[in-house]
């Protein structure tokens, strides 16, 4: 048997989201290899719900995932770090004013 | 670069985590995948022991109990060995850098379980001090290992239960069971002391894992905090931690023991443990023997993406 036939074909990477109850929603838990998206939902019911984790999972392919990237995250956010007028808190309220 | 490092820093410095694919030092990514591949060959392993037992469980309750703990434990390696990629590794690497004996596994796992009452003894002692490293580390500062580890110490805790429940039925059965239970702690009581590692003065990689937050107490700290949690359970089920020089300080609230023979530890890890070459030999084998499994989803996933493509045209 060579080397090249002896080592199993690479399987996809899934990441995996779970909803944990109804009402919430998914949240990534982790990630596994699976052959195909019905594998992965299996395997990602057997090894992250054994307890009762979730109602709902979600599986996908890792390589369709868009990230940004962490190399320009000052620059990429920096449009919300000045607009601090959008919180409530930056607005003076006249004492004695309710329900505002 | 060095404003990326700088960045790095200023992040561990801060008690603030890091993320996959922010910058990182060489050393720090080879160290996280060296202690989590080693982590993740630990639990996969871990279920060679426990699964010797499986078939002669004492009744379904505890048969049942045993299959979900093994299980958990081939969990545990999954969400490492995920934590590790997330440095850019492959999974298929270091499985075969582990049957390559070129990664190691905790060398807890080369001493054989040889009556039932060890399966108590590994569950108590075993998971009992894999608790006492692992809490801390849900507070590493690489993310994705925090995280996982935290799921994993959820899960730990039913294991140190259910081998204390083994144990204390034992000690509370017959004269034969109670010295079985005994007998078992007489043995795994110094390989759980070596659990935590060598003494501080001789560990070689515990210094920088401390200042980059991977490492939060140091071995003989954490092995300390094991001895004054675990003696007193000993207590409770009326059978004697092996160890003359036990004697507890009032002042301290500590008990003082007696160190393992760190020279036992360094054989074991050379490869020279009693179990060793079965252990890797079981893995390989099974790897081996699962190689059909993996072509054969495979091959399906291959056929029905070309379905799925002939359907689309």
């Amino acid at each position: 048997m060579t080397e090249g036939a002896k080592r199993a074909p690479i399987e996809p990477l899934w990441e995996v989201f779970v909803r944990s109850r109804r009402g919430l929603s998914h949240v990534h838990v982790g990630s596994l290899h699976a052959p195909d998206a019905t594998m992965a939902l299996r395997n990602a019911r057997d090894v992250y719900t054994r307890r009762q984790e979730g109602v709902s999972i979600w599986v996908v392919p890792a390589t369709d995932i868009t990230a940004s990237s962490p190399d320009e995250k000052d620059e990429f956010f920096d449009p919300a770090a000045d607009k601090v007028y959008r919180h409530p808190t930056f607005y003076q309220v006249p004492e004695g004013v309710e329900h505002l | 670069m060095l404003g990326v490092m700088d960045s790095f820093q200023a992040t561990i410095d801060a008690d603030g985590r890091i993320e996959p694919r922010d910058a990182m030092p060489e050393g720090y990514r080879k160290t996280l995948i060296r202690q989590i591949a080693q982590h993740a060959h630990s639990e996969i392993i871990g279920m060679q022991p426990e699964g010797n037992w499986i078939s002669r469980a004492p009744s379904l309750r505890r048969k049942a109990i045993l299959m979900a703990k093994v299980q958990d434990e081939a969990g545990h390696g999954l969400y490492l060995y995920a934590a590790a990629e997330t440095l850019g590794v492959d999974r298929a690497d270091l499985l075969d850098l582990l049957h390559a004996g070129k990664q190691k596994y905790s060398s807890i796992f080369n001493y054989p379980t040889l009556t039932w009452a060890d399966i108590g003894a590994i569950g108590w002692l075993v998971d009992g001090a894999a608790i006492v490293n692992q809490v801390p580390l849900c507070r590493c500062s690489y993310g994705p290992y925090a995280r996982a580890m935290v799921r994993v110490c959820k899960e730990e805790s039913f294991h140190q239960r259910q081998g204390f429940e083994i144990l204390h039925t034992l000690c509370n059965g017959t004269p034969a069971q109670k010295e079985m239970a005994q007998d078992a702690l007489n043995r795994w009581w110094w390989p759980s002391l070596m659990m935590f590692g060598p003494p501080d003065a001789s560990s070689t990689h515990s210094e920088q894992s401390m200042a980059w937050g991977i490492k939060r107490h140091s071995n003989d700290e954490l092995r300390q905090r094991f001895v004054d949690m675990t003696v007193p359970q000993a207590d409770v089920l009326g059978i004697r931690v092996p160890d003359d020089e036990l004697t507890y300080d009032e002042a301290t609230g500590r008990y003082s023991f007696t160190q393992p023979d760190f020279a036992e530890l360094y054989e074991v890890v050379k490869g020279n443990g009693p179990c060793n070459q079965e252990r890797l030999a079981h893995r390989v084998k099974a790897h081996e023997d699962g190689a059909w499994v993996r072509e054969a989803a495979a091959a399906y996933a291959e056929k029905q993406a070309k379905k799925m493509q002939g359907s689309a045209a």
